[in-house]
């Protein structure tokens, strides 16, 4: 229910994100979904990937500030509508989204979301309850 | 007790003895050393004056710019050929500072240096580790020379090549250290990063001294390291390490009087204050040989405490410096000590123990700035909880020196490591 989602703290530097994904490219770590969030001196660079333990070892040997969370991703069809349901379902729950973003989901098609709530336990329980269907970690970890 | 005889006197013996080792030190200051004399002679101040401890304030002070005016040997009291070492201090803002020692001296170095290990529980069985600076630092040698009277298997190390002085403490089997508070964490830092589990090598207990730090920093020393701690301070001035030591109660530092006596001035007027007052540390030596200055001002900041310790000492105890007279931040106005913010910034379990505090003037004012480092694992993954935290840290700072502070979180590492001194003041203002 519950997916890996690695986090890095970064310098707002030229480059330094570069860096990162060079660590990643070379080895082999695929890059499922990222999202970045910046600000003027620093940026929170979050990402999905296919094999997050691989990735955390070898950003830490590179000397870069990880961290691994448990996030969900709520996976629904592309379709007008589809996105607000799933934020309905947890507002109707009064759990609130602390950050989110969209990717294509590697299975069984259409869009895949990730969610970082307030409550991550509850939010699986009620977007499970109205019948959206919540990535497994098989389906994008190796 | 090492020198018990000396460390737990009757205080009013002490007194005797102090009075004593000051007049005959004020009699031979005054025949051979001819800038006391000067001073002395200004000020109308003759050595039948001194008759007592209690004279002391009739004594005129002497300052680090003293020394630089007589480099290198100007203030020596004893001829060269009487001085068997020298040592200096680094010449950062300046002409640097020259010291001699006698056999004599050396032998009473030995013995301040003893009393400190075994406040420690130090024994003639033990091992000693040796990581401060070999050389013209007094670090070094200071040490190296107690752990010797001890009796101790001294490793004389000295700084330097982190993972070689691991693979030592691991190898010889070394049950004390000696270093920097800051070193103390690199090396724990450097042991996690090797796979070396602290509580697997024999170390008991480390001495850390030569710079500033907090209670919070003793902690994480201990914790990391799994030993004791035990706080030094000396300055070259007087002899090096070995001037005030620790003792198991924790609660100040024991001042070898009977070597050096302390007094608390106002650093602004020069008026001695009251007992229990907070001011700046002054110290006379009374039985150096070489070199022996009267009424040497420190810059360091502290109180001192004369009711016998529960250790049984009755020498007197200086609380841990809060600052240096000298180091003092003025920043709009108002009087900073860096170890204000030290506290504050390991009061937060998320912040490592690495920072650095960056003084500027932009467009006539002074700006306040503290880059930090978070903990492996504690950097939040989102910006509102990366927010969240540099909002709290800063207002804690803010309360506890009363100015507002722009909070920087750098990336792991990236802030500068030292092996020595740390020096955690970057000041950019163009004052003068």
């Amino acid at each position: 229910m519950f997916i890996d989602q690695i986090s890095v703290f970064l310098a707002n530097q030229t480059g330094r994100l570069a860096d990162v994904t060079e660590v990643l490219a070379a080895e082999k770590v695929d890059i499922r979904a990222m999202s970045l969030a910046e600000t003027e001196e620093y940026g929170v660079l979050r990402m999905i990937v296919d094999d997050p333990t691989r990735a955390v070892e070898k950003l830490r040997q590179a000397g870069v500030a990880v961290r691994v969370t448990p996030v969900i991703a709520a996976r629904f069809d592309d379709e007008p509508g589809a996105m607000a349901k799933v934020l309905k379902t947890l507002n109707d729950a009064c759990i609130s989204v602390t950050y989110a973003y969209a990717f294509i989901s590697p299975v069984g098609g259409g869009a895949a979301a990730v969610l970082r709530t307030n409550d991550c336990g509850r939010a699986a329980a009620v977007l499970t309850e109205k019948g959206i269907e919540l990535m497994k970690a098989e389906d994008i970890h190796k | 007790m090492w020198q018990k005889e000396y460390e737990a006197m009757d205080r009013a013996e002490l007194k005797a003895l102090q009075s004593k080792r000051l007049r005959e030190t004020i009699e031979r200051v005054y025949n051979n050393v001819a800038p006391y004399r000067a001073k002395m002679v200004e000020m109308g101040v003759k050595p039948e004056h001194i008759k007592s401890v209690d004279d002391l304030h009739l004594l005129p002070f002497t300052c680090k710019q003293d020394l630089r005016d007589n480099y290198p040997y100007g203030l020596f009291a004893t001829p060269l050929s009487d001085v068997v070492r020298i040592h200096a201090t680094s010449g950062t803002t300046g002409k640097q500072t020259v010291v001699g020692y006698t056999r004599d001296d050396l032998k009473v170095w030995g013995n301040v240096m003893a009393r400190t290990f075994a406040a420690g529980g130090v024994t003639k069985d033990d091992i000693a580790h040796v990581s401060y600076g070999y050389g013209l630092f007094t670090g070094g040698l200071g040490a190296h020379g107690g752990a010797e009277t001890i009796g101790c298997t001294t490793v004389p190390v000295s700084t330097g090549n982190t993972k070689r002085q691991i693979q030592i403490l691991q190898d010889f089997g070394c049950t004390f250290i000696c270093c920097t508070p800051s070193y103390a964490l690199i090396m724990a830092e450097t042991m996690a990063e090797m796979g070396v589990d602290p509580a697997s090598l024999k170390l008991k207990v480390g001495f850390f001294g030569a710079e500033p730090w907090t209670e919070s920093m003793r902690r994480d020393i201990e914790n990391k390291l799994k030993i004791q701690t035990r706080d030094i301070y000396g300055l070259s001035e007087m002899i090096g390490p070995g001037v005030s030591f620790e003792c198991g109660s924790h609660c100040g530092l024991h001042v070898n009087e009977d070597h050096f006596i302390p007094e608390i001035i106002d650093p602004d007027t020069g008026e001695v204050l009251p007992e229990g007052e907070q001011g700046e540390l002054v110290f006379t030596c009374v039985t150096k040989q070489a070199m022996p200055l009267i009424r040497y001002r420190t810059r360091d900041i502290t109180r001192l405490h004369y009711e016998k310790c529960t250790c049984g000492r009755t020498l007197v105890r200086m609380e841990k410096t809060v600052g240096r007279s000298d180091d003092m931040l003025i920043i709009r106005g108002v009087n900073v000590f860096p170890s204000q913010i030290e506290t504050v910034l390991l009061s937060f379990a998320e912040v490592a123990p690495y920072y650095q505090i960056v003084v500027d003037r932009i467009n006539n004012a002074d700006k306040l700035e503290v880059q930090l480092e978070l903990g492996e694992n504690k950097y939040p993954d989102s910006v509102s909880e990366l927010e969240a935290l540099r909002g709290s840290i800063g207002r804690a700072i803010e309360s506890a020196i009363g100015i507002s502070v722009k909070v920087t979180i750098a990336e792991p590492k990236t802030l500068p490591r030292f092996e020595g001194k740390a020096k955690h003041v970057v000041d950019k203002r163009v004052l003068y």
